[in-house]
């Protein structure tokens, strides 16, 4: 426990939870990183939608997708969705 | 209302923020983590969730963190149906009372399959009949994933789990899946669906529909889970349609009792070559890997009996005639 972290007397009533899951990195978790053929993409985002941990998101400002491998656990369904085949998933 | 009626692209479901946030800790390839993430981008304004105890409550509030960007609510196993009354009520006497602003606030309610076909049916059943306002949404990965893979009522025929083993006395779980959504159309609730999160536009149309239905609305979403199942992680999404295609979790919704098939089964019972056997699907998944031995062969056919005999039964219901038996 780090000294940030609140004591047992601190705590919220009730074990309320405080702290927002996005500052857990879940992204250690993965022995495969998805690698995307950025000719092959054609930006249909069904992985956005499909990706179970929210770890691929879409940027209008750059008009591309962005994988966050620190929340990507690597399962694999991008990879195994993606329409044209632009992601392989590659061992760490 | 363009939302309930599909005119989105996946482009404006990417925009739309996230509710349900990254860092939960469900396990790699897990299908129920994307029917949250989905069902929370197709709220309309303010939403309050609750949820039963079950693997999507675990992985998302792990003390000190919290997956939800949206108010949240967990006490008991069984009450998802219970919290989401109460929470309705409190809202309308809040806003007769004058002490909250005057607007639509929705409530969801999800649990899993043991919430739901088991423990928490009669509470469930409870608000139903009271008609409260509010969308109830079961995850299904039929079985109580969280707690080690026992079964559950919502846990199909012949499937393994540590408390229906697969050995040489029996072939795993003996009896069928309980219908529960043929049990919520029974309630006559205004809306009741099927839905898989391979077709996202469909199960976000449904959503919607569901929350912006006046009374209560219940959604059976097929959640597959590659730790119960035994599955490749990267096939999750790809399972929940091969459900729909060999008609093992067929997709309809009923409005005020009247069923209708949605266009994924729709088509299948327009051209029933497309149809597919339900090896197909059982095949990919370790639960059932004791079925391909000599010994327990014959369950495979069982299961298709048994898959055939309700889906002919559901095209009836949606006054559809099912194909001609041949011999």
């Amino acid at each position: 426990m780090s000294s940030k972290e609140k004591s047992w007397k601190e705590a919220s009533p009730a074990g309320v939870c405080w702290k927002a899951s996005t500052t857990y990195l879940t992204g250690d978790w993965k022995t495969y990183t998805p690698i995307r053929d950025l000719e092959k993409c054609t930006k249909c985002l069904l992985c956005v939608l499909f990706c179970p941990d929210g770890a691929i998101h879409w940027k209008p400002e750059k008009n591309d997708i962005e994988f966050d491998l620190n929340f990507c656990k690597g399962c694999g369904i991008c990879a195994n969705e993606c329409p044209s085949k632009a992601i392989v998933m590659k061992i760490e | 209302m363009a939302f309930s009626e599909g005119k989105f692209t996946t482009k404006d479901i990417a925009e739309k923020p996230d509710l349900f946030l990254s860092g939960h800790r469900a396990c790699a390839g897990c299908a129920s983590a994307t029917v949250l993430r989905l069902i929370m981008k197709a709220t309309r304004g303010p939403t309050i969730v609750t949820n039963a105890t079950g693997c999507m409550e675990v992985a998302s509030t792990i003390y000190p963190y919290t997956s939800w960007a949206a108010p949240w609510l967990h006490t008991a196993f069984e009450t998802a149906g219970a919290n989401a009354s109460g929470i309705e009520t409190a809202l309308k006497i809040l806003r007769k009372k004058g002490r909250i602003k005057d607007e639509q606030v929705d409530v969801i309610a999800f649990a899993g399959d043991g919430g739901t076909f088991d423990i928490g049916i009669q509470a469930l059943s409870g608000a139903v009949e009271r008609g409260h306002d509010f969308l109830y949404v079961l995850y299904d990965n039929e079985a109580y994933m969280n707690t080690g893979i026992q079964r559950s009522g919502g846990t199909p025929l012949g499937a393994f789990t540590t408390t229906s083993q697969a050995g040489s006395a029996v072939p795993g779980k003996l009896e069928n899946k309980k219908p529960i959504a043929d049990i919520m159309v029974a309630h006559d609730m205004p809306y009741v669906a099927t839905a898989a999160p391979y077709y996202w536009k469909d199960l976000i149309v449904k959503a919607r529909k569901g929350i912006e239905v006046n009374g209560p609305a219940f959604l059976h979403v097929f959640a597959p889970c590659p730790r119960g199942w035994r599955s490749d992680p990267a096939k999750s999404i790809e399972l929940s349609r091969l459900a729909v295609e060999t008609c093992i979790f067929p997709l309809w919704e009923a409005v005020n009792g009247e069923y209708q098939l949605s266009t994924p089964s729709k088509v299948i019972a327009l051209a029933p070559q497309k149809k597919k056997p339900v090896k197909e699907y059982l095949q990919v998944q370790g639960r059932f890997r004791h079925l391909f031995t000599p010994k327990y062969e014959k369950i495979i056919d069982e299961i298709q009996r048994l898959t055939d005999e309700r889906w002919n039964r559901l095209l009836k219901r949606c006054g559809m005639t099912p194909p001609a038996k041949t011999a």
